[in-house]
């Protein structure tokens, strides 16, 4: 069972996927299936803000976007997480495993050691923490900002 | 109007249950009771609302609360959102008389003629141990706040 009282957004660790650009990262959770994650996703993008990307997928909401948060932590293992990441949010008509082939393929990542790493227990796991830990500091929906320790849905004015 | 307080007794009421029978308050002797007010079935944060509850389901239960979600919806609506959203809360209706319940409680909210954004835990006494009011309809409680309150519900000396 997880624990999910209270607990203010964790500060980025060694484990976070953070792009460095410009100021200090910002923290958004979302997940790949979400249009207004994908929205959010280019705006940081084209900013060039730093972010730290944390997942927020919701078995009760999308299944899929459970198997993809997934998927991109095993692009990850291979130091392609914001390639992919990039890549679903820039495409998300083609979100089924056919289409998570063709981006291996495109990005150059190796399918038989991503198809493994997918299916490791750990990836499941680390996508899991992630959701508990945006639910314990009060997560209501994708995406969301961590703004002074606290999450709220709208992005941050200092970022546009 | 204000939402009924910690240890108040819970009013006489009587809600609709998906079967249609009545759920009333003697319905909530012996266990720990959840009682989610939301305004509309199908609405975008009440759906939010219902997927991230659920997905909390196993921690929010672990120790024998049952929740349920109450609407002024008619009981064929929530089934039917319910089933959508493949959910498993139970709904409670309280169509007719409309928000019967929900103005007993102080969940109701009068300038749209709905039910308010609202959660309220009942006791195994039959009287309320934390109750909480949405700053406004649209505002989705996180579900630490309930984990915290059935969490200090157990550590109250009073807890049955």
């Amino acid at each position: 069972m997880r624990d999910l009282s209270s607990l203010p957004v964790e500060p980025i660790g060694p484990n976070d996927h953070v792009r460095i650009g410009n100021g200090e990262p910002l923290i958004v959770y979302a997940e790949f299936t979400c249009p207004d994650c994908a929205v959010a996703a280019e705006r940081l993008r084209e900013s060039g803000d730093s972010v730290c990307f944390r997942h927020f997928a919701l078995a009760a909401r999308s299944p899929r976007a459970v198997k993809l948060a997934i998927a991109s932590e095993a692009a990850a293992r291979q130091g392609f997480f914001w390639e992919f990441h990039d890549s679903l949010f820039a495409d998300q008509g083609r979100l089924d495993d056919p289409h998570l082939w063709q981006r291996c393929e495109l990005l150059g990542i190796d399918l038989a050691r991503f198809e493994a790493d997918r299916r490791d227990p750990a990836l499941s796991e680390r996508v899991a923490a992630d959701v508990t830990a945006a639910l314990r500091a009060g997560a209501t929906g994708a995406p969301s900002f961590a703004v002074a320790g606290a999450l709220q849905s709208e992005f941050p004015a200092a970022s546009s | 109007m204000s939402i009924i307080a910690p240890g108040t007794k819970v009013p006489p009421f009587s809600l609709a249950r998906e079967d249609g029978s009545k759920f009333t308050d003697a319905d909530l002797a012996g266990k720990t009771t959840i009682l989610v007010f939301y305004p509309f079935a199908f609405s975008p944060v009440c759906t939010s609302q219902l997927q991230i509850y659920t997905e909390a389901l196993p921690e929010i239960t672990i120790d024998g609360a049952v929740m349920y979600a109450v609407s002024t919806d008619p009981s064929f609506s929530q089934i039917a959102f319910r089933e959508q959203l493949g959910v498993p809360i139970e709904q409670l209706s309280d169509f007719e008389p409309k928000g019967a319940a929900a103005k007993s409680f102080g969940a109701y909210f009068e300038p749209a003629g709905m039910t308010n954004r609202a959660i309220v835990i009942v006791g195994p006494d039959g009287c309320v141990s934390w109750s909480h009011l949405a700053d406004s309809p649209g505002d989705l409680p996180g579900v630490n706040l309930i984990i915290d309150a059935l969490a200090a519900d157990q550590a109250s000396p009073t807890a049955v």
